[in-house]
């Protein structure tokens, strides 16, 4: 670790002034991304910013037609909302699958998906369900915010205050883990419901994308068949020792089936 | 008062500290005032010649002491890291030097070029940011095979073709002869892929250098510390005695911390340089880079089978990537121990084992638990299966045919193998037969049809294996009562999480009538213990056992005279039992430990008994011991993504007489999952062409995890125990590493038959299955 200056500030205003006055500060949420990046000195960020006392950043609500996330919510707290289990079960599912129990006592949905892992699982759902990332300054559609690898539009200096979830009719989430990480290798989460039909597919590319073809199909016939002899091609997929783009593509079918299922 | 009799499986006596978080493991030593910390700055290229060294700002950085290099290393006059292991001279073992810091050249990713030295951990590691070498990279070869293609890039000038040694054991003539008349002829090439031991606490060293006496101190993450401490010795070009070796509580080592590591002599050559304590631990990445790896065999194998399926003749000829330097006892496991347990536990009239090592831009390759015995009886139980599929029959019955012992004119017990071991006695066939019934094979149609229906491949595998278990063969214990009241035992082997609190004390007590809690463990102190040979080959209770019986035969000796001069006595009509020495009839009666006061004061000595009440013994055994069983594998292939699951494992072994189950268990567990691991998901990778490491933490290098584990069922055999040691004991140690991978595979193999899969390499990781699927498909 390098050395780093330390912030905690208490409102979400005060961490924005923070982190726009040093383009090389960063917020730091759960750590469990960060704080190894530091340990292996990966990152140098000139300092941190804490996000832990900030109240507005907490809290999981029903909204009418949506569930409102906030982003310092650990994914144990996901996992066990009675709110999130009542009205997105699937999404309940995928959080309490995250890593393993320290990880999921410690993560935060906001961290996640501002890191935008290519291999998290929130961005598989926050697409899947075509949520809303809300920021200290604006709104951004999920379509709008996964831009890359490790990349999303959040601008230097925004913070990712909370996630605003449509409750789907019916939502499903498989994923195949990488045998080492166990982080995700192929995952496709599917939902039918008042943003259509949505495939988003995490792990298998550089970034979270949705499937369209396999949308058509589930929109025309919501059945696991409807998707079985849909071919995603492997270029642009990721490759490496656990997964080749090949084996990946193939993933994508098996686990999309396996999410309709899922989704019932 | 007589003892309660003792348990037979009393609970770790450490654990109460393990558990408790009260263990006391390198880092927790304390840093003595003064102290220095190393960082090393390694090599980012697998093969490339140093052209520069600045240092310069490194040296100027805040907190920093020194900044050493190869140079420096060289100037000191210090020797390379000497290859312990002895192969026949016709082997023609090239042992290249291996500085403690590189040279001129590096060759792999993570050798050791210059190291730090500062105040801090964090100073350190900033300086060596400030270290810059100039490389010139050159081409590198990772596999051991390519290495020893025509053309391949050459690694050490002692070493033409990259050839480290070439081993031959066996009668290759009449091997041929039998292959070439047999009716059937099965030939199969298997892996056994590099794979890292892992242990959870990574090495470490706190070295300190006393300039009055001229002794080193080096309080280290280790196992067999007077082998260190011997290499230690040649490499300063200094007398052992000036080395004390003392390891705390370790955290898992397998072998992988048997050897000595250029890192130990860097701390303790900085210490005396500097004239301050020098402290190193090395972060996790580094274990996986720069420790050292293990397995690393290919193996050609061929068996000859009469036409009822007798086994006549066995060739096994591995290729073994050795790394770019030989470990201490890396070119050991495909050769002398392969050697040791070639056959297995089958009766082969011939055989032939040839081994050709390999210098490869790798980590160097070291002994992890079994070593060579892995790999032989992998070679060993594939070729059986697959002799089976090719004879459609069936492989349990091809087993009994051919199997030590059985009654189809194999032969029983002693038996001599092609390769000159004498096997003293097994339970090979009851295993077998025992293995076959509690797996249920009578029922598995059923189960691999009720899987069907849920679109799972089913398959059940078992396998034989002999393990050759002994290691070095000498050792030495000690057994000192103390004035104090308690009874150390002191022992040259180690334990590093076996247990050996509880199962040595169990020993004692048991001989000595005295509670388990009477004796303190004294190991892994070279000042403490004057000879020893550490773990390594499951041979702490066979020999250092063994050693301990003898030093308590000595003791009870000396006690039985001092017990007669005290009761007035002939020492010969004494009776001893629970402790207390008896004259039959007369109710006079005298403790050991009243014995053991007594003989602390010259003055009520009987002439010629020297004061104290200790002894000690040089054991030597040339016998080994044969752990020997049979496992079954239950698995499901989920063929659509090639992810097998392991649903049930089920080990039935002769370990011979047992001191304590309970151990034994845990060691068999242990052994499991890194066997397991081994056959599902272990792999070192390197990229063929750069040479990178691709596996450098756990987040790419796949190891097993408790959830991926069913519950063991071991089942233990005492019916066979051993006459090579006076407890009767077997070595447990490794046997479960050496028997999963052959059961593991032979599962796999098993769901994917009725595809017309018949070849899979380890790890059966889920793409290499589903690949393997699609191929047998035809898609
Ligand atoms: C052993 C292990 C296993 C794991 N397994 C999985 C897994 O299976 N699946 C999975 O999805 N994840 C996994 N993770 C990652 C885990 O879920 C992380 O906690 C998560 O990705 C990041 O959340 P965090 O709160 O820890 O973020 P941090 O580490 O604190 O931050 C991550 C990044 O997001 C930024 N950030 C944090 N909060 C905000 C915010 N509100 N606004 C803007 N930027 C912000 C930070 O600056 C940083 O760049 C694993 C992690 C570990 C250590």
């Amino acid at each position: 670790m390098y050395e780093f200056a330390y912030h905690k500030p208490s409102s979400v205003a005060d961490a924005v002034k923070l982190l726009s006055a040093d383009p090389e500060a960063r917020p730091i949420a759960g750590g469990h991304t960060l704080l190894p990046a530091l340990k292996h000195r990966l990152a140098r960020p000139t300092a941190l910013v804490d996000l832990s006392g900030i109240a507005e950043l907490r809290g999981i609500r029903r909204e009418g037609d949506k569930v409102v996330i906030g982003a310092l919510a650990r994914h144990a707290e996901v996992a066990n909302s009675d709110a999130v289990k009542g009205a997105i079960p699937a999404l309940a599912r995928l959080a309490g699958t995250i890593g393993d129990v320290q990880v999921r006592n410690r993560g935060t949905l906001g961290g996640s998906v501002a890191n935008n892992d290519p291999a998290a699982d929130y961005p598989a759902a926050v697409l899947g369900l075509g949520a809303t990332v809300v920021t200290d300054r604006r709104r951004i559609a999920a379509d709008d915010f996964f831009t890359g690898m490790f990349s999303t539009a959040l601008e230097p200096g925004e913070l990712l205050v909370a996630i605003e979830f449509p409750i789907p009719e019916k939502a499903g989430y498989a994923k195949m883990k990488n045998p080492a990480s166990r982080y995700v290798m192929t995952g496709a989460f599917v939902s039918r419901g008042p943003q259509g039909v949505r495939v988003a597919i995490n792990g298998a590319g550089p970034c979270v994308f949705r499937q369209r073809e396999m949308e058509a199909a589930l929109a025309a016939n919501w059945s696991p068949d409807a998707v079985a002899n849909i071919r995603q091609s492997p270029d642009g997929l990721n490759s490496d020792i656990h997964g080749s783009a090949e084996y990946r593509a193939h993933l994508v079918t098996v686990m999309a089936k396996r999410a309709v299922a899922d989704a019932g | 008062m007589a003892q309660p009799p003792p348990q037979r499986s009393p609970r770790r006596r450490e654990d109460a500290r393990f558990l408790a978080g009260r263990a006391r493991f390198l880092a927790d030593a304390e840093v003595p005032p003064g102290c220095l910390h190393a960082h090393l700055v390694r090599s980012p290229h697998a093969h490339a010649r140093i052209r520069d060294i600045a240092a310069g700002a490194a040296r100027a950085a805040p907190g920093v002491a020194a900044v050493l290099t190869g140079a420096d290393l060289a100037a000191d006059g210090l020797a390379p890291l000497p290859c312990a292991v002895a192969l026949p001279e016709a082997a023609r073992l090239v042992v290249p030097p291996r500085h403690a810091l590189a040279r001129d050249r590096v060759r792999h990713v993570g050798e050791p070029v210059a190291v730090v030295l500062a105040d801090s951990p964090a100073a350190a590691r900033d300086a060596a940011e400030r270290v810059a070498v100039a490389y010139e990279p050159l081409p590198a070869v990772v596999d051991a095979r390519a290495a020893l293609a025509p053309g391949a890039p050459p690694l050490h000038e002692e070493a033409p073709g990259n050839l480290a040694f070439a081993f031959e054991k066996g009668d290759r003539a009449a091997t041929e002869a039998a292959i070439a008349a047999a009716a059937h002829v099965v030939a199969l090439e298997v892996a056994n892929q590099r794979v890292h031991a892992a242990p959870l606490e990574p090495r470490g060293a706190l070295a300190c250098f006393d300039a009055a006496s001229g002794r080193f101190r080096l309080l280290l993450s280790g196992q067999g510390l007077h082998a260190i401490r011997a290499q230690l010795a040649a490499v300063f070009g200094l007398p052992e005695e000036r080395f004390h070796l003392v390891a705390p509580d370790v955290g898992g080592g397998f072998g992988l911390k048997n050897p000595l590591f250029p890192e130990y002599v860097l701390a303790l050559w900085a210490a005396r340089r500097l004239g301050r304590p020098v402290r190193w631990l090395a972060e996790p990445s580094e274990e996986f880079a720069a420790a050292v790896h293990a397995r690393d065999a290919h193996a050609a194998v061929r068996l000859a089978l009469d036409a009822e399926g007798r086994f006549l003749a066995l060739e096994v000829a591995f290729t073994a990537g050795m790394g770019a330097y030989l470990s201490a006892g890396g070119p050991g496991s495909t050769t002398n121990a392969a050697a040791a347990a070639f056959g297995g536990v089958y009766a082969i009239p011939t055989g032939v084992l040839r081994a050709r090592g390999a210098f490869t831009n790798t980590a160097p390759i070291e002994a992890y638990r079994g070593a060579g015995k892995p790999e032989i009886n992998y070679a060993i139980e594939r070729a059986v299966e697959e002799a089976a599929r090719r004879l459609g029959m069936d492989p349990l019955a091809l087993r009994r045919r051919n199997m030590i012992g059985a009654a189809a004119g194999a032969g029983g017990f002693p038996h001599r193998t092609a390769l000159g071991t004498t096997v003293d006695g097994g339970r090979f066939a009851a295993n077998l037969e025992a293995a076959e019934r509690r797996a249920d094979r009578a029922g598995f149609a059923a189960r691999r049809a009720d899987s069907a229906r849920r679109g799972r491949l089913r398959g059940l595998g078992l396998a034989c294996f002999l393990e050759t278990a002994r290691g070095a063969p000498n050792e030495w214990a000690a057994v000192r009562f103390a004035p104090d009241g308690g009874v150390e035992l002191a022992v040259g082997t180690q334990s590093n999480g076996q247990g050996h609190e509880t199962s040595f004390a169990q020993v004692a007590a048991d001989r000595l009538g005295l509670p388990v809690e009477a004796f303190r463990l004294v190991q892994a102190d070279t000042d403490a213990v004057r000879y020893g040979n550490g773990h390594g080959g499951a041979r702490s209770l066979h020999l250092g056992g063994a050693a301990l019986v003898e030093a308590i035969g000595a003791v009870l000796a000396k006690a039985r005279v001092l017990a007669a001069h005290l009761l007035q006595a002939d020492p010969a009509e004494l009776a001893f039992a629970a402790g207390r020495f008896v004259v039959p009839g007369s109710g006079r009666e005298v403790a050991l430990r009243a014995l053991a006061r007594a003989a602390a004061d010259p003055a009520g000595l009987p002439d010629g008994l020297a004061p104290g009440l200790a002894a000690e013994a040089m054991h030597r055994s040339d016998r080994v011991t044969f752990p020997n069983g049979c496992h079954a594998a239950e698995v499901e292939v989920d063929p659509e993504t090639g992810v097998v699951t392991l649903l049930r494992y089920l080990a039935v072994d002769d370990y011979g007489r047992l001191v304590n189950p309970l151990l034994v268990r845990g060691q068999v567990q242990g052994g499991l999952a890194q066997g397991i691991g081994q056959a599902l998901c272990e792999a070192i990778a390197y990229e063929a062409e750069s040479g990178q490491l691709l596996t450098g933490s756990p987040l790419d290098y796949a190891l097993p995890r408790a959830a991926d584990l069913p519950p063991f069922e071991v089942v233990l055999d005492e019916g066979a125990p051993t006459a090579a040691n006076p407890l009767g004991v077997k070595g447990c140690g490794q046997a479960g590493a050496i028997a999963a991978p052959p059961t593991v595979m032979a599962a796999v193999l098993d769901a994917l038959a009725p595809l017309g899969v018949t070849r899979l390499d380890m790890p059966a990781t889920p793409e290499r299955v589903w690949r393997a699927i699609r191929a047998a498909r035809g898609g």
